[in-house]
C-alpha cells in the first residue's frame, strides 16, 4: 500500500515491551483514565473534564450546533470568558470597535442560549482564559482539559493533561464531551540545578526552544521535571507550559507535588472534606512509574542558564541577553540560515549588535505566560524606585480581574504608575494585538508574552520576547537589560 | 464536509519555513463570526508585497500549495485552515506541519500532503519552471503528479478515510454515545464542575 500510516507509531500502546508491562508515564496514566473508547487502527475517544471557552474560536462552533440542533452535552463542565477581544481601558464602555463587539456579544448570546457559564468583562472572575481556570480552582491534576486556543498547554503544569484545539474540535466537545485523539509520543525534559539569581522559568523555556527549534516537540506530550521544575512556584510551573506549544509539544505537562496541592487548597472549586482527601489520595498517584520509558529525552543543566531574549520572528530564535545578535552564517541548516536572513531584515537588526543595546519603544508586561501576580510582583520589585525611560511606554496588563485587585491590594499598581506605566485592566491585550493595544508599524517591543511573529502585536510591530524582570530593567534603561544591569 | 478523492489545480510555491498561522491569517482578520470571508486576510502583511507568489498573475488561482517545513505553526486559530480554503485552495503539501494545524485541516476537509524536504524542493522547481503548472493530488494512492514525476505522500489513514468519505466528525461519534454515557458513570464525585459558580462575579 502506497499510504504510509503516518501515525501507526501512536497507536502502539508504551505500557508493554515484548509482552511485559512496563510503568507508565504521566501522561499514560492520564490518558488512560480518559478513554471511552478504543478501536484498532482509530485514535481514542477521549473523555474531556474540563472546556474553556472564548470569543474568537467558538461563533462558528456554537453556529454548528444550532443548525444540527445539538444542545451543549455537559454545561457544567464549560466555561467561558471574554479575553482576546476585550479592551484594557475603559471596559465598562461599549467595546468600539463594531467587530470585536459583535464576537463578544455573539459569545454572551451563546453562553446564554447554551446554558453556558461566562465571566464577562467587568465581572470578577474575567480573565485571559488560561489564567482563571487555575485561579478559580477548575484546573486540577489529572484532568483533560481542552481550549479552542494553543497556550491550553498552561493547565499542565498541574498534571492535567491539556491542549489547544481548533473550532471544529470546540464544536465535538461541546456536542459531545469527548475527542478523537491519536495517542502521541512522550518526551522528558529534564531540568536539574539550581537557577542562579535573576534567572526565572521564562528564560527556561525560551533556552530550551531555543536550544530544539520550534518545531522539536512535534508529536509530544511532554513531561517537565527535575529539581528545578520541582522548586518552582506553580505559577513559573505555568510559564513553561505555557510555552510547550512555542516548540510544538502537544501538551506539556509536570507531575503534581505538594506545591500543587497547596496552591489548590481553598480556592473555588477545589474539592473540600472527604472529597479533597479523595483527590489528593489520587493526585498523588500522578507520576511517572521509575520503569517507564519516554520516546525521547532532553537535559538542562539549570546552573549554566541565564537571562535569555529573542532576537528574531520565532520564539526559537534567541540568545543570552549577554550575547550579539546572530549572524545567519552561524547556521549550519540552509532553512535556519535564510529564517534568520528574513528575520533579521524583518526585526532591523544587524549581526553583530550587542542585545543590550537594542532600544525598545514599548515594554509589555502581562500574557498568560506572564501576567500571574508572581510576574507582577516580580517586576515590581525591579522598577520600584525608577523610572520608565523617556520615549518608552510601558503597558502592564494583569492576566485576570483578580490579579489586578491582588497587585492593587499589595500596592504594586501605585509602584507601576508612579514610575510611569500604564496600569491597565485584564486580557490578552498586546499579547496578540486584537484590541486597542498594538504596537505601530517599526515599533519595538520587549515582551514577556510568548509569540515574536511577524506582525504578532501590530502590522509591522517587533517583538523580543523577555522574563518579567528582564522586561522591567528594559523599561528602565530603555534598551534590553537585566535587572543586574541597573 | 465534502468528499474528496483527487484535486487538479494550479501549484504555488511558498519559499519559507515556519510559516505560523499568525502568518497565514493575522489576529486582526479572527473578528468575524462565520465561517467564510476570511479569504482577505489570507497572508495579509505579505499580500502589499507585489513580489509575493499570490501576487503573480500565474499563481493568483492556485489551489495547492506547496510549503516550506513547519508550516501552520503556532495559534489553534482554525481561521487558518478556513482563509487558506476561502482563498480556493484545497490542498497543502509540506515536510512539516503544526500538530493543531493538521488536525483541523483534516477536521475542515482541506487535505495536508507530508512529503520530505526534498520532493518539497522539486515540486518548487516544477511549479517556479512552469508558473501555472497544475499538479494533480490523489487521495485515493496518496499521489501527487507534478509534470512527469509521481511522488507519494504521507497522511493518516483514519484521517484520509474521513475526508474519502466526507464524514461528520459529530455524528460519528454519536454513534457511541451509550459508550459515552457509561464512562460519565464512572467518573469519581471529587472532579470540578464549573456550574453551579463558586464565585462573587
Ligand atoms: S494572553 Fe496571548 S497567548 Fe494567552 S490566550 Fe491571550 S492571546 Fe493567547
Amino acid at each position: 500500500m502506497i499510504c504510509k500510516l503516518y501515525a501507526a507509531e501512536t497507536y502502539v500502546h508504551h505500557s508493554f515491551s515484548n509482552g511485559v508491562p512496563m510503568g507508565k508515564t504521566l501522561s499514560d496514566k492520564v490518558w488512560d483514565n480518559h478513554v471511552v473508547r478504543t478501536a484498532a487502527g482509530e485514535p481514542d475517544l477521549l473523555y474531556i473534564d474540563l472546556h474553556l471557552v472564548h470569543e474568537v474560536t467558538s461563533p462558528q462552533a456554537f453556529d454548528g450546533l444550532r443548525l444540527a440542533g445539538r444542545p451543549v452535552r455537559r454545561t457544567d463542565l464549560t466555561l467561558a470568558t471574554e479575553d482576546h477581544n476585550t479592551p484594557t481601558i475603559n471596559i465598562l464602555a461599549p467595546i468600539a470597535d463594531p467587530v470585536s463587539k459583535v464576537q463578544v456579544d455573539t459569545l454572551r448570546g451563546n453562553a446564554a442560549e447554551f446554558g453556558v457559564r461566562i465571566h464577562s468583562l467587568g465581572d470578577l472572575d474575567q480573565g485571559v482564559v488560561h489564567i482563571i481556570g487555575p485561579q478559580l480552582g477548575l484546573t486540577q491534576p489529572g484532568l483533560t482539559v481542552v481550549c479552542g486556543d494553543s497556550h491550553t498547554s498552561t493547565h499542565g503544569a498541574f498534571g492535567a493533561l491539556a491542549f489547544g484545539i481548533g473550532t471544529s474540535e470546540v464544536e465535538h466537545v461541546l456536542a459531545t464531551q469527548t475527542l478523537t485523539q491519536a495517542r502521541p509520543k512522550t518526551m522528558a525534559v529534564n531540568v536539574n540545578g539550581e537557577l542562579p539569581h535573576g534567572v526565572t522559568a521564562k528564560d527556561i523555556v525560551l533556552t530550551l526552544i531555543a536550544k530544539v527549534g520550534t518545531g522539536g516537540g512535534q508529536g509530544y506530550v511532554v513531561e517537565y521535571r527535575g529539581s528545578t521544575i520541582e522548586a518552582l512556584s506553580m505559577e513559573g510551573r505555568m510559564t513553561i507550559c505555557n510555552m510547550s506549544i512555542e516548540w510544538g509539544a502537544k501538551a506539556g505537562m509536570m507531575a503534581p507535588d505538594e506545591t500543587t496541592f497547596a496552591y489548590l487548597k481553598g480556592r473555588p472549586h477545589a474539592p473540600e472534606g472527604a472529597d479533597w482527601d479523595e483527590a489528593v489520595a489520587y493526585w498523588k498517584t500522578l507520576y511517572t512509574d521509575t520503569d517507564a520509558v519516554f520516546d525521547a529525552q532532553v537535559d538542562i543543566d539549570a546552573t549554566q542558564l541565564a537571562p535569555f531574549v529573542t532576537w528574531g520572528t520565532n520564539p526559537g530564535q534567541g540568545v543570552p541577553l549577554s550575547a550579539t545578535v546572530p549572524s545567519p552564517e552561524e547556521f549550519t541548516d540552509p532553512v535556519d540560515r535564510s529564517a534568520a536572513e528574513r528575520a533579521l531584515t524583518y526585526m532591523d537588526l544587524v549581526a553583530g549588535t550587542p542585545m543590550r543595546d537594542i532600544h525598545v519603544d514599548t515594554v509589555f508586561l502581562g500574557s498568560c505566560t506572564n501576567g500571574r501576580i508572581e510576574d507582577l510582583r516580580l517586576a515590581a520589585s525591579v522598577i520600584a524606585g525608577h523610572k520608565v525611560a523617556d520615549g518608552v511606554r510601558m503597558l502592564v496588563v494583569p492576566g485576570s480581574a483578580r490579579v489586578r485587585l491582588q497587585a492593587m491590594a499589595e500596592g504594586l499598581d501605585k509602584v507601576f504608575t508612579a514610575a510611569g506605566a500604564e496600569w491597565r485592566e485584564a486580557g490578552c491585550s498586546m499579547c496578540l494585538g486584537m484590541n486597542p493595544d498594538q504596537l505601530a508599524p517599526g515599533e519595538r517591543s520587549a515582551s514577556t508574552s510568548n509569540r515574536n511573529f511577524e506582525g504578532r502585536q501590530g502590522k509591522g510591530g517587533r517583538t523580543h520576547l523577555v522574563s518579567p524582570p528582564v522586561a522591567a530593567a528594559t523599561a528602565i534603561r530603555g534598551t534590553l537589560s537585566s535587572p543586574a544591569d541597573l | 464536509m465534502d468528499k474528496f478523492s483527487t484535486h487538479t489545480g494550479i501549484a504555488v510555491p511558498l519559499r519559507r519555513s515556519n510559516v505560523d498561522t499568525d502568518q497565514i491569517i493575522p489576529a486582526v482578520y479572527l473578528k468575524r463570526v462565520t465561517r467564510t470571508g476570511f479569504e482577505d486576510g489570507l497572508f495579509a502583511a505579505w499580500r502589499n508585497d507585489e513580489t509575493f507568489v499570490l501576487n503573480q498573475a500565474a499563481y493568483e488561482k492556485g489551489s495547492i500549495l506547496v510549503a516550506g517545513p513547519d508550516f501552520g505553526t503556532g495559534s489553534s486559530r482554525e481561521h487558518a485552515v478556513w482563509a487558506l480554503q476561502n482563498y480556493g485552495f484545497k490542498v497543502v503539501i509540506g515536510s512539516r506541519f503544526g500538530d493543531i494545524f493538521r488536525g483541523n485541516s483534516g477536521k475542515a476537509g482541506l487535505v495536508v500532503a507530508e512529503v520530505g524536504t526534498d520532493v518539497v524542493e522539486k515540486l518548487w522547481e516544477i511549479a517556479e519552471s512552469e508558473p501555472g503548472i497544475e499538479f494533480t493530488v490523489d487521495l485515493h494512492h496518496c499521489t501527487i503528479e507534478a509534470a512527469d514525476n509521481v511522488f507519494a505522500f504521507t497522511i493518516d489513514d483514519y484521517t484520509r478515510q474521513r475526508l474519502l468519505e466526507g464524514l461528520d466528525d459529530i455524528a460519528v461519534t454519536l454513534q457511541h454515545a451509550d459508550a459515552i454515557t457509561a464512562y460519565e458513570a464512572t467518573r469519581p464525585s471529587f472532579l470540578p464542575r464549573t456550574i453551579p459558580a463558586k464565585i462573587a462575579g
